[in-house]
């Protein structure tokens, strides 16, 4: 507050002493406090310099490389800097694998949604106890490595897999889906489900549970309360849960490459194949790139929908 | 609406309604025991008791947001049975007032309306009245989180008062109010009731409150109706010592029926005073501090009623004084207009107390 404003209006609040501002030295407040910020600077150095070193200036490499020249022999050299491998972007083939992986990403995110909602809305309705126990089961999976788990499906999904003989005796007709999109997209949901139902019980535990009997108290049909009242106030869960599936869903390898057999090119399985067979680095980072930027720009998106549970 | 089928029968009728809530050990608590109640149609009634007492819960069932274990409740006539909330004629101002965070205030207010399907038209103008009755016309693009507490609570009853409900139940809404706020809202919303002519149902546990508005009150104990009846009478005549200390300060005097019209004090006084109980049964009197009037020993008028005491405790209040006075086999508070000093009785001073037949209550329980 301006002490020595002449012209306080009767509405200014209490009147500030005259002198009170001499009473306190300012330099010392002002050392005080940047000394509480160099000890949090500290306090975080250590992972500051581990997610520099490991993390920052690999994927400035990246963005480097994927600007960089390709050499006849498959070498990338960080030379004569320029955009063939973003030209190269418009490449049917690439066009391709990129819609092929959105349009997988965006399905298994819709699956998951469909699958974890209703999940989510039971789990967050019952009793302390049995919500915790819930939690902890749709945990469970992590227990044990992605990989390993994905592996098993393929031995489900195998032509005289558990699965697959199941599916045949119940006669929903032909059982073997590996190596096809439909293993690819069950694979993906299966691994990402929980990323779906955690931030959607986090949203929907914390509704009012007030705001929908106002609802109904107002002529609202159940159906009506949850449209108008539940679905809305839940959205950040829906937004954050289809974030986190979306995201890993997009540059998918692991399961594309296990359950699909990169039969059909995905972005993931593309990139290596850019790195590792085409050696093309120039391609391949720029590739990731563009997909580093599409996750940005979902998560920007989540966060300007004013999110924060992620 | 129809003034003619309202008029056969009341607003609200219970007839033996309980709720029994089930744990899962499988012991039941009786929210509610054999409640019979009828409010007539445009009554400001109030259902006063502590919490837990069963008052929320018989207001909830009524909404529809429960179902009773037991009886039949009925809204001007008409059975509610299994009726969802949304196909009662009724509307609730929650105690939290449950706004809907993410609308306007308009929108909020619009919520029944647009529910129940009323023409665009008419809406805004019923939500324009709804919002102007509650003094909120400036505030209707805002958002409930933008608002004071008592804005919020204006803008719950007009939500409610704008689908003209048969009936308005009303939840503790002032509850989460500063007192000041509180005592303006009581004289506002005892005025928007007689302005709209809806039957209020008001829950609360604030005696004040439940006397300042209500038309009648029913004082609820442990789930069950203790008495029914105007503020004044519950006030000057309550039939069970729960709701003499319930409703403001009192004072017991330990007694046993003697006859129709007669008690015995527990100190072998007589007192002609009236009551249904059996011979023989033991009640107490009950007075009010204001009722009682301190004397020097001896000097009380012969036509009140008389106890001998000694004063132990002398409390100036401003526009009143306090007196407690400590008689051999109990203690009374007497409460007196503020007198000058040299005119108050002192500690330690023989004094008698004395009241009129007609300020004394007999009371069981």
């Amino acid at each position: 507050m301006a002490v020595d404003a002449p012209t306080r209006s009767p509405g200014d609040g209490p009147p500030v002493l005259e002198g009170t501002s001499e009473v306190a030295t300012p330099g010392l407040e002002r050392e005080a406090e940047r000394a509480k910020a160099r000890q949090g600077f500290l306090l975080g150095l250590p992972t500051i310099v581990y997610l520099l070193l490991f993390f920052v200036i690999p994927l400035g490499f990246v963005v480097a490389y994927s600007f960089a020249t390709r050499t006849r022999s498959g070498r990338t050299e960080l030379r004569d800097f320029n955009l063939d491998a973003y030209a190269r972007l418009g490449d049917d083939i690439v066009m391709t694998v990129a819609w092929r992986s959105l349009w997988m990403a965006v399905v298994a995110t819709l699956i998951c949604l469909v699958l974890a909602y209703p999940l989510a809305y039971y789990i967050s309705t019952r009793s302390p106890m049995v919500r915790n126990l819930m939690l902890v089961g749709v945990m469970i999976p992590f227990w044990s490595n992605f990989l390993i788990r994905t592996y098993a499906w393929r031995v489900l999904l195998d032509s005289d897999g558990l699965v697959t003989q199941a599916f045949e005796f119940i006669g929903l007709g032909d059982g073997r889906i590996l190596f096809t999109s439909n293993a690819v997209i069950l694979g993906l949901v299966y691994g990402y489900l929980p990323f779906m139902v955690l931030p959607l019980y986090a949203a929907i535990e914390r509704i009012d549970w007030s705001l929908v009997e106002g609802a109904r108290d107002l002529y609202a049909s159940g159906w009506s309360a949850f449209r108008r009242v539940v679905w809305p106030l839940s959205r950040p869960g829906v937004i954050a849960g289809s974030i986190l599936v979306f995201v890993p869903s997009f540059g998918a390898y692991v399961t594309p490459a296990i359950l699909g057999g990169n039969k059909e090119g995905l972005l993931g399985s593309y990139i290596v194949l850019q790195f590792l067979s085409a050696r093309n680095g120039p391609v391949g980072s720029a590739v990731s790139v563009v997909v580093l930027a599409v996750m940005l720009v979902a998560t920007l998106v989540y966060f300007r929908s004013g999110g924060k549970n992620l | 609406m129809d003034a003619t089928t309202n008029g056969q029968h009341p607003a609200v009728e219970l007839t033996g309604v309980s709720k029994r809530f089930g744990d899962r050990s499988g012991t039941e608590v009786t929210a509610v025991d054999d409640v019979d109640l009828t409010i007539g149609d445009g009554e400001f009634y109030s259902l006063l008791g502590p919490s837990g007492c069963g008052k929320t819960t018989t207001l909830r069932m009524i909404a529809g947001l429960e179902l009773p274990t037991a009886g039949s409740i009925r809204i001007h006539g008409e059975e509610m049975g299994l009726r969802p909330p949304n196909k009662r004629p009724v509307n609730t101002v929650f105690q939290s007032y449950a706004l809907f965070p993410h609308m306007s205030v308009a929108k909020n207010v619009g919520f029944g309306l647009e529910m129940r399907r009323v023409p665009q038209s008419e809406r805004k103008a019923l939500i324009d009245w709804a919002i102007e009755l509650v003094e909120m016309g400036s505030m209707a693009h805002r958002k409930p989180t933008q608002l004071s507490g008592g804005q919020q609570q204006r803008v719950a009853l007009a939500r409610a008062l704008v689908n003209r409900p048969e009936v308005l139940l009303l939840d503790e809404p002032l509850g989460a109010l500063d007192l000041k706020l509180r005592h303006q809202m009581q004289v506002e919303l005892k005025n928007l009731q007689r302005e709209v002519g809806i039957t209020f149902v008001y829950v609360t546990h604030d005696q004040e409150e439940a006397v300042t508005m209500s038309d009648r009150i029913a004082v609820m104990h442990d789930g069950r109706l203790l008495q029914v009846d105007t503020p004044e009478a519950i006030y000057e005549r309550p039939t069970t010592r729960f709701v003499a200390d319930f409703i403001g300060k009192t004072n017991f005097l330990e007694a046993t029926v003697a006859g129709a019209d007669e008690v015995v004090l527990a100190n072998g006084d007589r007192l002609r005073l009236p009551s249904e109980h059996a011979s023989g049964s033991a009640v107490a009197v009950t007075v009010r501090p204001e009722r009682l009037t301190v004397h020097r020993r001896g000097e009380a008028p012969a036509d009140r009623h008389t106890v001998d005491g000694r004063v132990e405790t002398v409390t100036y209040l401003g526009n009143a004084v306090v007196y407690g006075v400590g008689v051999d086999w109990m203690h009374l508070e007497v409460r007196c207009p503020a007198t000058l000093a040299g005119d108050r009785r002192d500690v330690g001073d023989d004094v008698t107390v004395s009241f009129e037949p007609q300020h004394a209550a007999v009371v069981t329980g």
